[in-house]
């Protein structure tokens, strides 16, 4: 089984050297940039651009974040378990739904806690 | 050089197959560009591109070298490895994973047992090209997008996941190849046994490509171009390929996993053989237009050009059919053990399995032209507040289906059914809720 993932690393140099190579390619034909006025500043629909980007940004970035790898490690677990569901029957459909359960007590607690409004 | 030749002879077959599909997704995402224009102009009773070459067909490539020509400029704060990184890892993610769709039964680059899992895995590196592209740019607006972006992705993935595992509960399996093969065993595409499954992934697909209507991180009005503001020249579309490519992945994935990969419509029934010569009714039918349109167009030197075009993509269209029409008992050998007509068969499963993806783009263009744009909360309230209890509840019901059909010995679609019935009632009741 091992050499069947070869190609998927063949497949991911050429997809790393082209687009590699096409940059190069193009650094020969273009013209540098020249650094006049506010060319090299970020672009501000033309206004003077204040202050680093890099300040603070809204919590709510953050909680989507966490919640996104409880849910995602939660369907990850799901994988296995639907592939083999043939083989565990109804022991395996017990055991999945005490497994949801947990995630979904979870889930009402965030939605009454209003963890997954945005505004 | 002939112990060379011997080491790298199992290596190239791979290699040619790697080389086919990444040329051939690449002049796809080219022309998925073109027909982007030209469909939305159509919907908006314009013309579209027309200037360069007939119908404007060159138009991708005068775009490329556009911009290759373009100077590449990068904003004076930005972080410079990083800003140069990003893109090429967007393109990597993008196109490593057509790796791992089977195009057909005898066209697919590799198989591995953990198919689906590894190539969710691959495309989700994607959103690192996304972060890291607006993070390094050191300006407002990419910032934002890019922090938009990642919440919408990371959002929908999740009722992505849960989609995809309702597909899994029907197959059995994580390899590609045998998903499709499942299907064919059963006799149904598992989009008839689990409608919701594929209608969250579906609209789970338009958001993680960034799509109208969920096209927030590049929303114009409010965020100029989202996390690639700061990126120009090749840069810029190496990002636009990555896109484009994602777009004809997450179309793929919901062919092979829900509408029958390979296969043509009722594979199973007998009967209805004769529609393995689409392929050749398509290209007589294009054939029949060409000419028509050549006849239509006046005889007079100015249009000698145009004319000419047509009647050799009328002949070679005609050329291609007669071609795959060719018998078997023609060929060298009198064609011992092939299939009546070789080459027809031959081209079968690309030929369904492309139509079935070119549906799907279709469909992406559609939307564009005819959705307007969610608001962010709205987004993210489908997604939370809909998407995931819908998919989570269509996971429940449908093991509880699959438990009961064999314990009660009911059928099984009847069952799904029922399963689905009970899904959309949540839905409803989720719906009634927000209301």
């Amino acid at each position: 089984m091992p050499e069947n993932y070869v190609p998927i690393l063949i497949f991911a140099g050429l997809a790393f050297l082209i687009p590699v190579a096409t940059l190069w390619v193009a650094k020969l034909v273009r013209p540098d940039p020249r650094d006049v006025g506010y060319r090299l500043k970020p672009y501000e629909c033309g206004i003077p651009p204040e202050g680093d980007a890099r300040g603070r940004f809204g919590v709510r970035f953050y909680v989507i974040a966490i919640l996104f790898v409880v849910f995602d490690v939660e369907t990850i677990f799901l994988f296995p378990w639907a592939v083999e569901y043939d083989v565990l029957g109804l022991f395996g459909l017990i055991e999945m739904l005490v497994f949801l359960a947990i995630l979904i007590i979870g889930y009402i607690w965030l939605y009454m806690k209003g963890a997954l409004d945005w505004v | 050089m002939t112990l060379l030749l011997e080491t790298l002879k199992p290596y190239l077959l791979p290699l040619i197959r790697v080389l086919v599909v990444f040329l051939g997704i690449s002049l796809i995402v080219a022309y998925l560009v073109y027909a982007e224009r030209k469909i939305l102009a159509h919907l908006q009773v314009r013309l579209g591109p027309m200037r360069v070459g007939p119908h404007g067909l060159l138009q991708p490539i005068a775009d490329g070298l556009k911009l290759l020509l373009k100077e590449d400029i990068m904003p004076a704060g930005a972080d410079k490895g990083v800003f140069l990184l990003a893109p090429v890892i967007s393109v990597i993610a993008a196109f490593t994973a057509f790796s791992l769709i089977p195009f057909a039964p005898n066209f697919y680059i590799t198989d591995v047992n953990v198919g689906l899992l590894f190539l969710i895995g691959i495309s989700s590196l994607g959103i690192l090209g996304i972060i890291l592209g607006g993070w390094a740019s050191n300006s407002h607006y990419p910032l934002l997008g890019a922090l938009r972006s990642t919440a919408q992705l990371v959002s929908y993935e999740v009722a992505l996941g849960f989609a995809l595992v309702s597909a899994l509960l029907l197959a059995g399996t994580l390899s590609m190849v045998a998903i499709v093969e499942a299907q064919q065993r059963q006799g149904v595409w598992f989009v008839f046994l689990q409608p919701v499954a594929f209608f969250i992934l579906f609209v789970a697909a338009i958001a993680e490509t960034n799509r109208n209507p969920f096209d927030l991180p590049e929303a114009e009005s409010e965020l100029v171009a989202g996390f690639h503001t700061e990126y120009s020249g090749f840069r810029f579309s190496l990002y636009f390929l990555a896109e484009y490519a994602a777009m004809i992945l997450v179309s793929s994935i919901a062919v092979t996993l829900f509408l029958g990969g390979w296969l043509r419509p009722f594979a199973r029934v007998r009967a209805l053989d004769f529609l393995d010569f689409t392929p050749v009714a398509v290209l007589v039918l294009a054939a029949a237009w060409c000419f028509r349109e050549c006849f239509r167009y006046p005889a007079t030197r100015e249009w000698r050009w145009q004319r000419l075009l047509l009647l050799g993509l009328g002949v070679g269209a005609l050329g291609i059919s007669a071609g795959l029409l060719l018998p078997a008992r023609f060929l060298p050998g009198g064609g011992e053990g092939l299939p009546a007509f070789p080459a027809l068969t031959a081209i079968q499963g690309v030929f369904w399995f492309m139509s079935k993806v070119f549906l799907f783009l279709f469909g992406f263009i559609w939307f564009r032209g005819t959705f307007p744009r969610y608001r962010f909360d709205q987004l993210m309230s489908l997604g939370w507040h809909f998407m995931i209890p819908v998919a989570i509840a269509n996971v429940i019901f449908c093991s509880l289906a699959i438990v009961l059909s064999r314990q009660m010995g009911w059928g099984l679609p009847a069952t799904l059914w029922l399963g689905t019935a009970a899904t959309l009632l949540v839905a409803a009741l989720l719906r009634r809720e927000k209301a």
